[in-house]
C-alpha cells in the first residue's frame, strides 16, 4: 500500500528526518499562498500514487506565488497515468551541494531487511546497480536483533564520508531502517538525500510503501496520517466487482478468494490457485481470450465462498458463460470447488450445464467431483488435458 | 536417494486439529508418512487419525526422534509455532500458512539459521519424494497423490504449491518422474530459494535435471542465474515463468503475495532474459516441459 | 438447502451413547452439528452439511448413530 508524498514525509520528519518546509494545497490559490509564505523558489509536486510514464512531469518549480498558482492549475488540471492529483505539494526550493540516494527494503535472497545506498542519488538505484555497480553500496539487518548502528555507520563510511558528515548519514540510514521495520512497509527511499552546503541532510523526496500483510497492525500510525481504512491504494481503483469480491474473501475465512480483479472481455474466469492462476490467465489470453475478470481461489475454499464467487463472476453484465480452469489440486478440493460453483450456477436460475463451458480441475477428491459434474451435465476434463487446452476449449466456447 | 527428506523421515504437525491440517494429515498417513505427533494448543489428549496430540512441541520430542515439523496454524501465531518448534530441536520445518508479514518470515528465517534449521516456505505446500516421503501437503489424498507422483529423475521446485503437482503430473506422464519435489513458497521472503536448494539436487544421485516453475517478482531467478553460471552444475535447469501478463501491470499484485512488477528485476521478461543468458531452458507451456527436459538429459 | 450431501443422525443412538453429542459438536471441522434441545442429543445444521469434507470423523465416532450420504451418488 502506496503512501503519498506529503504522507511520507511526515513519518520522515515524525523520525527527525529533514525533510523541506512545505504545504500541502489543495487548489491553485491555495498554492499560491502557500509559496508566499515559504518565500523563494518552490517545487510542486502533483500528488499521485501511480503516475506510471507521466511522473517526470508531476513535478514543477516557479519562482513566485503567482507562478506557483499558474504550475498548480496545470497539475491539478490533468491526469497522470489516467490519475487525476489530489494535492499539490509545495515546497520550498533548496540548494544542495551534493545528493544520496538511500533505501531501506527487504531482500529476498539474503532474507534480511537491507539498507542500499550510493553516493549519486537522484537517479534510479536498480539501473545505477547494473551500470556503475561501484556507486552503490549495501548492509544487511537482523530481522531480529534492533537495527544496529554500526551496520548505517559502515554503509556512510562506504559512501566516503567523514566527520560530521558521516555521523549525519548514519542517523539517517538508521533512522530509515527503523521506520522499515517498526511500519512493515516493504520499501522506503529517499532517492534525492541532499546535502546542503552547511552539512545537513534532507529529504528531497520520498518513495514508501506499506506491506499489505502488515496493515492490519498499523491502525495506529494509518490513523495518525489520515489513511482510510477503505483506501486500497493500487494502481487501479478497485471497481464495485472487486471490491464485492474482496468481501467474499473477507466473510469467510476458509481457503482463500482473491485477488478478484474486472476486466473488460467477455470469458468469466474462475481461476485455482495462485500459480495456477496466473498460468490459466496466461493461457486464455494466449489463444485470443479476452477475460471479464481475474478470480483466484486456493487453500482450499469452502463451499460457500466457491458459491459466492461463481454467482459474483456471472452475475457481471455482459458475461454468460463461465471456465472453471485449475492446475492439478492438492490442498484445494476439486470436489467442494464443484459443489461450491454448481450451487451458485442454480443459485442464479441457470442450468450448469449450459454456462459451465470447462471445468478442469483434476487431482484432490477428483473422482468425487467427476461424480458431481457428472451428474449434472457439466463438461470436464481430467488431468490429461492441459491447462492450455483447457482455455483453448473455453475461448472457442465463448468466443472472443 | 532424495533431497531433504527420507523413507524414515519423521515429522509432526503444528496446528494439527485445523480444517486444512485434518486432512492433509490422514492424506500423508495414507500415503506411508511417519507423523509422529500433532499439536493444538488446549486439546492435548485428544488423537487425530491415530496421531496423539499435545499442548507442546517439547511433550513430543522430548520422547520420540522427530525429523520435522509442518505447521499450519492461523498467521498471528506462525512465528511463535515456528520458533517453538526450533528451540525444541526440530531441523527441517515446512511452513503452510499464507499472509505472514515479511518482518516476521525474516525473523524466523534468521532464527533458523542460527540454529541450522533448513525452512522450506512460507506460503508452500511442503516437500515429497515419490512412494518415500511426503512432508506436507502436496498432491492431494493419496489415491490423487500417487497419479501425479511418479519416482523419476527429476528434481522440481516451485513457487506455487498447486504448479509443483501441475508440472510433477507432466512429468509423471511422460515417464520422465520426479525425484524430490519442493514447493518453495510464494512470499517476498521465503526460507529456501532456488539457489539455496540447488547443492542438494547436485548431491542427490537420482536427480538428472532440474525443473523450477516461477513468477513475476523478486530475485530468485536472476540468483538461480547467477548460480548457474558461476556453479558448473551437472543438472540442466527447465524454467516455466508464468504471469507474463502481468509485464503490462506494474505495481499490481496476482497470485501471490510475493508477485508483483515494481522494478526490472521482477518482470518476467527480465527473468526470462536473465535465465536463458545462463543456459537455463525457458518453457513457453507446461506441456513443453517433460520434452525440453528430455532434450537436455538426451533421455 | 443441502444439494450434495445428507447426514443422517439416528437420536435414540446419541442419546444412548454417553458424551456422544459433545463431541459430535467438537469434531466436526465444518460444524455440521449443533447442540439439540438438551445436552444428549444434536441438531444438524443444514446450512453446513454441502461443507461436509467427509473426513469421517463423525460416522467413526458413532458409526450406528451417524451416516453421511453422498446425494450425487444416488
Amino acid at each position: 500500500m502506496r503512501f503519498y508524498e506529503s504522507e511520507a514525509k511526515q513519518l520522515l520528519e515524525k523520525h527527525g528526518i529533514g525533510v523541506p518546509p512545505r504545504v500541502v494545497a489543495k487548489t491553485p490559490s491555495e498554492a499560491e499562498k502557500a509559496a508566499s509564505e515559504l518565500g523563494g523558489s518552490v517545487v510542486l509536486k502533483a500528488q499521485v500514487l501511480f503516475p506510471g510514464s507521466d511522473k517526470a512531469a508531476t513535478t514543477k518549480t516557479a519562482d513566485n506565488p503567482a507562478g506557483a498558482k499558474a504550475a498548480a492549475e496545470e497539475l491539478l488540471g490533468r491526469k497522470f497515468g489516467g490519475h487525476a492529483a489530489r494535492a499539490v505539494l509545495v515546497e520550498k526550493k533548496l540548494a544542495s551541494a551534493k545528493v544520496f540516494c538511500v533505501r531501506a527494503t527487504y531482500d529476498g535472497i539474503a532474507k534480511k531487511p537491507a539498507l542500499i545506498a550510493s553516493d549519486l542519488g537522484g537517479t534510479d538505484l536498480d539501473d545505477l546497480a547494473d551500470e556503475q555497480p561501484d556507486h552503490v553500496k549495501r548492509r544487511h539487518l537482523s530481522a531480529l536483533l534492533p537495527p544496529s548502528t554500526y551496520r548505517s555507520k559502515e554503509l556512510a563510511k562506504d559512501l566516503g564520508l567523514t566527520g560530521s558528515a558521516l555521523n549525519r548519514m548514519t542517523g539517517v540510514v538508521h533512522r530509515l531502517a527503523g521506520i522499515l521495520l517498526d511500519y512493515d512497509l516493504t520499501v522506503v527511499e529517499v532517492n534525492s538525500l541532499a546535502m546542503t552546503e552547511d552539512g545537513k541532510l534532507i529529504a528531497l523526496d520520498c518513495h514508501m510503501d506499506m506491506e499489505i500483510e502488515g496493515r492490519a497492525r498499523q491502525g495506529k500510525i494509518l490513523a495518525e496520517l489520515g489513511v482510510d481504512e477503505s483506501e486500497a491504494r493500487l494502481p487501479r481503483e478497485p471497481t464495485e466487482f472487486d471490491l464485492a469480491g474482496a468481501k467474499i474473501d473477507h466473510d469467510d475465512p476458509r481457503g482463500v478468494a482473491g485477488p478478484i480483479v474486472e476486466f473488460g472481455g467477455n470469458i468469466g474466469l474462475v481461476i485455482g490457485a495462485g500459480g495456477g492462476s496466473l498460468t490459466t490467465f496466461d493461457a486464455v489470453k494466449k489463444r485470443g481470450g479476452d477475460p471479464a475478470n481475474y478470480a483466484a481461489i486456493g487453500g482450499n475454499p469452502s463451499v460457500k465462498k466457491c458459491q459466492a464467487l461463481t454467482k459474483l463472476v456471472l452475475g457481471k453484465e455482459g458475461v454468460e458463460k463461465i471456465a472453471v480452469i485449475s492446475n492439478v489440486v492438492s490442498n484445494t478440493r476439486a470436489d467442494l470447488l464443484a459443489r461450491g460453483v454448481i450451487k451458485g450456477v442454480i443459485e442464479l436460475g441457470l442450468e450448469p450445464s449450459e454456462v459451465i463451458t470447462i471445468f478442469r480441475a483434476p487431482g484432490a477428491w477428483e473422482a468425487d467431483a467427476f461424480k458431481i459434474l457428472k451428474k449434472y451435465g457439466v463438461e470436464f476434463c481430467d488431468r490429461s488435458v492441459s491447462i492450455s487446452e483447457a482455455a483453448k476449449r473455453a475461448v472457442e466456447k465463448i468466443g472472443r | 536417494m532424495s533431497v531433504l527428506v527420507h523413507a524414515d523421515f519423521t515429522f509432526i504437525v503444528q496446528g494439527i486439529t485445523g480444517r486444512e491440517a485434518l486432512n492433509f494429515t490422514r492424506e500423508c498417513l495414507e500415503y506411508g508418512s511417519k507423523i509422529v505427533g500433532g499439536v493444538t494448543p488446549g486439546k492435548g489428549g485428544r488423537d487425530v487419525y491415530g496421531v496423539p496430540v499435545y499442548d507442546t512441541v517439547r511433550e513430543i520430542t522430548q520422547s520420540k526422534k522427530v525429523d520435522g515439523s509442518v505447521i499450519t496454524v492461523p498467521l498471528a501465531f506462525a512465528p511463535d509455532a515456528a520458533f517453538e518448534a526450533i528451540d525444541a530441536g526440530i531441523k527441517n520445518i515446512v511452513i503452510i500458512t499464507e499472509g505472514i508479514p515479511r518482518r516476521d518470515a525474516a525473523q524466523i528465517v534468521e532464527y533458523a539459521d542460527l540454529h541450522e534449521v533448513r525452512v522450506i516456505g512460507p506460503n508452500c505446500l511442503g516437500i515429497i519424494v515419490p512412494d518415500v516421503c511426503r512432508f506436507g501437503s502436496l498432491g492431494g489424498p493419496a489415491v490423487d497423490c500417487r497419479k501425479a507422483f511418479k519416482p523419476g529423475c527429476v528434481g522440481v521446485m516451485s513457487r506455487s504449491g498447486g504448479m509443483t503437482t501441475e508440472i510433477c503430473n507432466a512429468l509423471t506422464a511422460s515417464g520422465l518422474g520426479v525425484s524430490t519435489a519442493i514447493s518453495v513458497g510464494g512470499d517476498p521472503v521465503i526460507g529456501s530459494t532456488y539457489s539455496d536448494l540447488m547443492p542438494l539436487f547436485e548431491k542427490d544421485e537420482d536427480t538428472k535435471a532440474v525443473v523450477i516453475y516461477s513468477e513475476p517478482g523478486g530475485a530468485s531467478e536472476a540468483q538461480l542465474a547467477l548460480w548457474a553460471k558461476e556453479n558448473n552444475s551437472r543438472l540442466p535447469i527447465v524454467a516455466f515463468v508464468a504471469g507474463r501478463f502481468m509485464d503490462d501491470m506494474p505495481g499490481m499484485s496476482f497470485g501471490h503475495a510475493g508477485t508483483v512488477v515494481e522494478r526490472k528485476v521482477d518482470s518476467p521478461a527480465d527473468k526470462i532474459k536473465r535465465m536463458r543468458a545462463a543456459g537455463i531452458t525457458v518453457a513457453e507451456e507446461i506441456g513443453d516441459i517433460p520434452g525440453l527436459v528430455k532434450e537436455r538429459i538426451g533421455a | 438447502m443441502a444439494m450434495f450431501i445428507r447426514v443422517d443422525v439416528d437420536a435414540g443412538v446419541v442419546k444412548k451413547t454417553a458424551g456422544l453429542a459433545k463431541k459430535l459438536i467438537e469434531i466436526c471441522p465444518v460444524k455440521i452439528f449443533g447442540p439439540g434441545a438438551d445436552a444428549d442429543s444434536v441438531e444438524v445444521v443444514e446450512d453446513n452439511v454441502d461443507e461436509c469434507t467427509l473426513c469421517d470423523l463423525c460416522t467413526k465416532a458413532s458409526p450406528d448413530g451417524v451416516k453421511v450420504v453422498k446425494l450425487y451418488e444416488e
